[in-house]
């Protein structure tokens, strides 16, 4: 079993939570109870759409480690993976503080053995099929977070979830090029 | 005679977007915007897809749904997968998913494949 890092939490999410539950909290202070329960609806709805995903995250998470402790990963790519693996963990890490802090319960993460039957691990069979299953999540999540970018109440959220689908873009570039595919011929193939 | 013009006018439109929805790859598609959560034949953050046009909505065995989407009584058909590709939140106020697909040929194609994917 490969040991994969897992970087310090990052808290980069953080002053936006605060930002949103404050709304709520003027507005109690203000006598206005209706704002106070919209600002609140605003905030639980985000918190699910922070909690979606987290589950990606988890899920991005097991699948590298699914990939990395299969055997057939090869150097460098093997390092690639932990590298990207590494990302993930610091988005998780990121999501859970900010869900917290604005009073929601982080999606709790399933066993490694829930996800390989979900992803179909055992159909792997050779660092091709590893890096193809990649490529597919990380351009899914990619396109998962631009979607859910205009439902979110708290555009600074709106803007963490345009910097994770960067993140998650860069790596499906990296994949796609692992592979020798070529790049989209087409602006705009993201998100629409 | 202008009638007809117009009639004749519509059908060149309509075959123009049918043969662009046709372009598409309704398989790499539903990958592309789908992927990351859903799957045909397995639940991951979304539930599987395999059977869902016209099944309720909310109705996958096992599956913890959002509130508003399990206690909903839509049934998945062209209309309502329509409106919830094109924003979930005012098909069903409180769910979940919240991934808007944008472009109506999209939309369309993405449509298309769920309701052959058995």
């Amino acid at each position: 079993m490969t040991t994969l890092l897992v970087p310090a939490r990052r808290s980069f999410l953080s002053s936006s939570g605060k930002a949103t539950l404050s709304v709520a909290a003027i507005a109690l202070l203000a006598g206005r109870a209706d704002l106070a329960s919209a600002a609140a609806g605003d905030a639980a709805r985000d918190v699910d759409i922070l909690n979606v995903a987290l589950g990606l995250e988890h899920e991005a998470i097991n699948a590298y480690q699914l990939g990395a402790t299969s055997g057939l990963l090869q150097k460098p790519v093997l390092d690639v993976a932990v590298l990207f693996q590494s990302h993930h963990k610091s988005h998780r890490d990121a999501l859970i503080t900010t869900i917290e802090k604005m009073g929601g319960k982080p999606v709790a993460e399933k066993s490694i053995n829930d996800y390989a039957k979900a992803l179909n691990a055992a159909s792997l069979t050779s660092q091709a099929d590893v890096l193809n299953l990649a490529a597919r999540l990380e351009m899914g999540a990619t396109n998962a977070y631009l979607g859910v970018i205009p439902a979110f109440k708290d555009h600074n959220l709106a803007q963490i979830a345009g910097r994770l689908a960067a993140d998650e873009t860069m790596h499906w570039t990296a994949l796609t090029s692992a592979l020798g595919r070529p790049l989209p011929t087409k602006a705009l193939s993201f998100g629409a | 005679m202008r009638a007809h013009h117009v009639a004749l006018t519509c059908l060149a439109v309509l075959a123009t977007q049918a043969g662009a929805d046709e372009a598409l790859d309704a398989k790499a598609l539903y990958e592309a915007r789908c992927g990351g959560c859903h799957a045909l034949d397995a639940d991951r953050t979304g539930p599987h897809h395999a059977g869902v046009y016209g099944r309720r909505a909310g109705s996958v065995a096992g599956f913890a749904y959002s509130p508003a989407l399990a206690g909903s009584r839509i049934v998945w058909n062209e209309v309502t997968l329509e409106r919830w590709l094109r924003d979930p939140e005012a098909l069903i106020p409180g769910q979940r998913m919240n991934v808007r697909v944008s472009d109506p040929a999209e939309r369309r194609a993405i449509i298309g494949y769920l309701r052959a994917a058995r």
